[in-house]
C-alpha cells in the first residue's frame, strides 16, 4: 500500500479559538478510516480544510505527495478529492441527473452530452436512484438527497472520498443499505475518510479510527483498540468513566 | 440539432429579418424609437447575462456604456470605424477585468460598492484628462453613419447577445452557471472555477454594454463626460432587467420594451418629475415583483395547473 | 503649505468620519446597505442652506432642526421600506440585495425632489467665513467649527455606544443578530434605532459639510461612495475604525488635491479602496463584512 493523504501539523484558528490544533495523520490508498470525536472537536473543520472549503491557518496537507493545502476547492476536486456535506447540499433547482452531470462535466474526465447522461444514470443506479433522474432534486426525500449527493461525489471518480456524517439520520434499514454502499466503495479501491457518530457503522466499516478531542488528535489505531483507549472513553463520557 | 431548435432558430431569423426591414417602411421617428429600444434591450439582456445567474448587482452599466461612447468621440477622426469599435471593446474589457479581478473573489457587496462609484470615477478621470491634457471638454462626432446604420448594428448586436446567451445554456458552462446560482460551495467542490467563470461572464457582459455605447455615440454629434456617463442609464437598465426577470433569457427583453415606452412618454410629459417617478416605479418593482414578471407568471401558472 | 494641508485634511476627514459612522451603524447593525445615504446628506445640506439664507438661522442651530429630522426620516424609511424587506428576506444575502435595490430607487426619488426644488447648480452660503490663525497658517473659522462639531458629535456617539447599556445592546446586535434575542434584546427595534441614528448622523454631516463646501443635488453618490469606502476600511460596524479611516481618507484627499491635482481626489479614494480590497478586505481594523 502507498500513502494517499498526509496531514502534517494541520491547524485552524477562528479568531481566538483554535478549532484544529496541530493534527497529523496519513491515509494509505484503499483504506476506510473513521474520524471520530465529540461534537465541536474539530472533525468537520479537518474535512473542510482537506476539501479546500477552509484555508488552514498552519500545517500542510499533501495528496499523493503533492501539497494541496490552501488550494481552492475546485483545484482540489480536480486532483481527486470528493465529499458530501454534513447538512446535505442538493442543487434544488436542477434535476437529479443534472446534479450528477455537474460532477462529471467539471471532474477529471470532463464528460458532457450523451456520455455524461449515461454515466450519470449508471451512478444513480448504483446508489439506488435508478428511474429518478429527471425529478427535481429539491423534491427528493432526505435520504434520497443523501444518496444523490453520494452519487454526485462518486461521479467525480475520486481517489479520496470525504463523508461528513453521511449515515446520520437514517433508520436501521436505511443504515444497513448505507453501510453496504460504503463497503462497495471499499471494494472498488476508493479511499474513504468518514466523520461519523454511528458506532455500529464505524465498527462495520473502518479498519482504523482516528479520534479527536478539543481540536487535537488523541488516538489513532485499529478501531476496536482505539475505542477502548481510556483517553477516548474519557473524551466521550467524562472523567468518571475512565 | 433537433427539429425543434432548428424551427426556433428559423423563427428567430424571420423575426430578425422583419425587424431589420422596419426602416424601409417606417418613418424617421420610428427608427429613433427603435434605436433607443433595441439599445436598452441589449443593455438589459447583457446585464442579466451576468447578474442573473451570479446574483451580483452591477451598478456600473453606464461606466461601460460611457467608455464605449467616449472612445468613439476620441478616435472617430483618427481611426477607421470598425477599429474604433474594437478599441472601445478592448478598453471596456480591460476595465471589466480590473473590476472583476479585484472584487469577484470577495463577497458580492464589495462588487456592488465598487460598481456603484465606478461611473463617477471614470467620468471624473476623463474630465480631468480632457481639461489638463487636451485642454477641451467635449468632442464632436462626425461619422458617416445613418440612423438606419446604427439601428442595424444594434440589431446585430442584440442577435449576437441572444445567440451567446442561448448558446452558453447548451454547454457545460451553462450548467455551471445554474449550479453557481443554486449553491456556490457545491459548485466549487464539483470542480467549477467560480471566480474565473464569473470574471469571464462579467467581461463578456461589459464588452457588449461598451459596444452599445460605442454604436449609439454617433447619434449625439456632440459628446462630453456628463452626457456619456449619465447614471440614469444604469438605473433604467437595472429596472428593465429586474422587471422582466434577470435569470431568464427573454426576461430583460420583456422588461425593456414596456418600460422603455413608458419612460419615453414620461420624459416627454413630465421632464422635471421624471427621476422621482422612475425611483418610485423601481421601488414598486422591488417590492411587488422581486423575481420579475416571468417568474411571477410561471408560479401563477404552476398554481393554476395544480388546482 | 504642509500645515494648511494637514489642517484641511483633518477638517474634511472629521466630516467623513462623522458621516461614515452613521453608515457603519446602518450596515453593521441594521444590515441595510443604504445607497441613498449620500442623498440624505445633501438634503440636510440644502436644509441648512434654506434655514440660513431664508430664515437667518445659523447652521449650528440648524443642527438642532436637521438632526431630529434626519432621525425621524431614518426611522420612517426603516419602518415603511426596510422592515417589509427584512421580514421577507430568507437570508442575509437576499436582504442585502433587496436593500441595495430599494435604496437605489430611493436615491433617485430624493435626488429628483431636490432637483425640482433647487435645480442642478452648485450651492453654498457664507457663514463664519473669516480667517483664523492656527499654527502659523490661516484657516476659515467655519472649517474649524465643522471639525469641532464632527469631533463632538462623533465622540459623543462613541461614548453613548460604548458606555451605556443601550449602546451595548446595539453593538451586541452588530456582533450576533441571532443570539442577541437570547439575552432579551429586541433585534428589530435595535435595527430601527440604528438606522434612525444613521439618518441623524447623515443629517448632521450634511449640515456640517454645507458650512464650508459647495454642493449640488447630484453629489450624493460621491458621499455615499466615500462613506462606504471608509466603512470597509474601518471594518463594518466598527465605530472607532470608521473614525480613524475617515480622518485618513480626508488627509489623503487633501494631500492629493494639494500636491497632485484636485481633479484626482476621487481617483485617489478609489486607489485606496482597490488596495484595501486586494490586501485587507476585512478592513484595516479587523472584522469582515460577513
Amino acid at each position: 500500500m502507498s500513502e494517499l493523504l498526509a496531514l502534517d501539523g494541520l491547524t485552524k484558528r477562528f479568531g481566538g479559538l483554535t478549532a484544529v490544533n496541530a493534527v497529523s495523520f496519513s491515509l494509505e490508498r484503499g483504506e476506510v478510516v473513521g474520524l471520530l470525536g465529540p461534537n465541536g472537536s474539530g472533525k468537520t473543520t479537518v474535512l473542510n480544510m482537506i476539501s479546500g472549503f477552509l484555508p488552514p491557518t498552519g500545517g500542510r496537507i499533501a495528496l499523493n505527495g503533492e501539497a494541496i493545502s490552501g488550494l481552492r476547492p475546485n483545484r482540489i476536486a480536480r486532483k481527486g478529492v470528493a465529499r458530501t456535506f454534513q447538512l446535505v447540499r442538493a442543487l434544488p433547482s436542477l434535476t437529479v441527473a443534472e446534479n450528477v452531470v455537474t460532477a462529471l462535466a467539471f471532474g477529471r474526465r470532463t464528460l458532457w452530452g450523451k456520455a455524461a447522461h449515461e454515466a450519470a444514470h449508471a451512478h444513480l443506479a448504483a446508489v439506488g436512484l435508478a428511474g429518478r433522474a429527471d425529478q427535481p432534486a429539491g423534491a427528493l426525500t432526505y435520504i434520497d438527497q443523501k444518496r444523490m449527493e453520494l452519487a454526485r461525489a462518486l461521479a467525480a471518480e475520486p481517489e479520496l472520498l470525504l463523508l461528513d456524517e453521511w449515515l446520520a439520520g437514517l433508520n436501521p434499514t436505511e443504515l444497513r443499505i448505507g453501510i453496504d454502499l460504503i463497503l462497495s466503495l471499499k471494494e472498488r479501491g476508493i479511499t474513504v475518510l468518514l466523520v461519523e457518530h454511528v458506532m455500529d457503522a464505524i465498527r462495520a466499516l473502518c479498519g482504523r479510527a482516528i479520534v479527536m478531542n478539543a481540536g487535537r488528535k488523541i488516538a489513532d489505531g485499529p478501531t476496536a483498540e482505539t475505542l477502548r483507549d481510556p483517553e477516548v472513553v474519557r473524551a466521550y463520557l467524562g472523567d468518571g468513566h475512565a | 440539432m433537433t427539429a425543434r431548435t432548428l424551427l426556433g432558430l428559423l423563427v428567430a431569423g424571420l423575426v430578425l429579418a422583419a425587424l431589420a426591414a422596419l426602416p424601409l417602411f417606417a418613418g424617421p421617428y420610428a427608427v429613433t424609437l427603435m434605436i433607443g429600444m433595441t439599445g436598452y434591450v441589449v443593455l438589459a439582456t447583457a446585464w442579466g447575462l451576468f447578474s442573473g445567474p451570479t446574483r451580483y448587482v452591477s451598478l456600473a452599466t453606464v461606466a461601460f456604456f460611457g467608455i464605449g461612447a467616449y472612445t468613439v468621440g476620441v478616435f472617430s477622426e483618427t481611426l477607421p470605424y470598425p477599429l474604433v469599435l474594437l478599441v472601445a471593446a478592448l478598453i471596456g474589457l480591460a476595465v471589466a477585468l480590473v473590476v472583476g479581478l479585484s472584487t469577484l473573489r470577495l463577497a458580492g457587496v464589495y462588487f456592488v460598492i465598487f460598481t456603484f462609484g465606478l461611473a463617477e470615477l471614470i467620468r471624473q478621470l476623463v474630465t480631468w484628462y480632457e481639461v489638463n491634457v487636451t485642454g477641451t471638454l467635449g468632442r464632436y462626432i462626425f461619422l458617416p453613419v445613418t440612423p438606419e446604420g446604427i439601428y442595424w448594428q444594434l440589431l446585430a448586436l442584440a442577435a449576437a447577445t441572444f445567440l451567446f446567451s442561448w448558446g452558453i445554456g447548451r454547454t457545460r458552462w451553462g450548467l455551471a452557471l445554474k449550479v453557481i446560482g443554486d449553491d456556490e460551495v457545491v459548485a466549487s467542490h464539483c470542480g467549477i472555477d467560480i471566480t474565473r467563470l464569473k470574471l469571464a461572464l462579467f467581461a463578456v457582459s461589459a464588452v457588449i454594454i461598451t459596444l452599445v455605447g460605442a454604436i449609439q455615440a454617433p447619434r449625439w454629434t456632440y459628446i462630453e463626460p456628463s452626457i456619456a456617463f449619465n447614471p440614469t442609464i444604469s438605473f433604467l437598465t437595472l429596472i428593465m432587467a429586474l422587471l422582466g426577470g434577470a435569470d431568464r433569457l427573454w426576461g430583460p427583453l420583456l422588461g425593456a420594451i414596456p418600460l422603455f415606452l413608458l419612460f419615453e412618454w414620461l420624459s416627454a410629459n413630465f421632464p422635471n418629475h421624471y427621476p422621482i417617478i422612475l425611483g418610485l416605479v423601481f421601488i414598486a418593482i422591488v417590492f411587488l415583483l422581486p423575481k420579475g414578471v416571468l417568474a411571477a407568471v410561471e408560479s401563477r401558472l404552476r398554481k393554476g395547473g395544480a388546482r | 503649505m504642509l500645515v494648511t494641508a494637514l489642517l484641511s485634511g483633518l477638517v474634511l476627514g472629521g466630516t467623513y468620519a462623522l458621516v461614515a459612522m452613521g453608515l457603519t451603524l446602518q450596515y453593521g447593525i441594521a444590515r441595510i446597505m443604504n445607497l441613498a445615504y449620500g442623498e440624505t446628506i445633501i438634503a440636510a445640506a440644502f436644509l441648512a442652506y434654506v434655514l440660513f439664507n431664508g430664515l437667518g438661522i445659523n447652521p449650528v442651530l440648524g443642527l438642532l432642526i436637521a438632526v431630529p429630522l434626519g432621525f425621524v426620516f431614518g426611522y420612517l424609511v426603516y419602518g415603511l421600506m426596510m422592515r417589509p424587506l427584512v421580514r421577507r428576506a430568507k437570508s442575509r444575502e437576499t436582504l442585502e440585495i433587496d436593500s441595495i435595490l430599494a435604496t437605489f430607487g430611493l436615491l433617485f426619488v430624493i435626488q429628483g425632489v431636490m432637483l425640482v426644488f433647487f435645480g442642478s447648480n452648485y450651492t453654498s452660503y457664507s457663514y463664519l467665513n473669516i480667517g483664523v490663525s492656527v499654527l502659523g497658517t490661516t484657516i476659515a473659522a467655519n472649517r474649524l467649527l465643522a471639525f469641532a462639531l464632527a469631533i463632538v458629535l462623533g465622540g459623543g456617539l462613541y461614548l453613548l455606544l460604548t458606555r451605556t447599556l443601550w449602546g451595548t445592546a446595539l453593538r451586541a446586535v452588530a456582533v450576533s443578530p441571532t443570539s442577541a434575542p437570547l439575552v432579551g434584546i429586541d433585534v428589530e427595534r435595535a435595527a430601527r434605532t440604528a438606522f434612525a441614528i444613521g439618518g441623524a448622523l447623515a443629517a448632521a454631516g450634511g449640515v456640517v459639510i454645507s458650512m464650508y463646501q459647495t454642493f449640488t443635488a447630484t453629489a450624493g453618490v460621491v458621499f455615499t461612495m466615500k462613506a462606504l469606502i471608509v466603512v470597509i476600511m474601518g471594518g463594518v460596524g466598527n465605530i472607532l475604525g470608521a473614525l480613524f479611516s475617515g480622518l485618513l481618507l480626508g488627509l489623503v484627499e487633501t494631500f492629493v488635491a494639494t500636491y497632485v491635482d484636485p481633479g484626482l481626489t476621487l481617483a485617489a479614494t478609489y486607489l485606496i479602496f482597490l488596495a484595501i480590497l486586494l490586501w485587507r478586505p476585512a478592513g484595516l481594523f479587523g472584522r469582515s463584512a460577513r
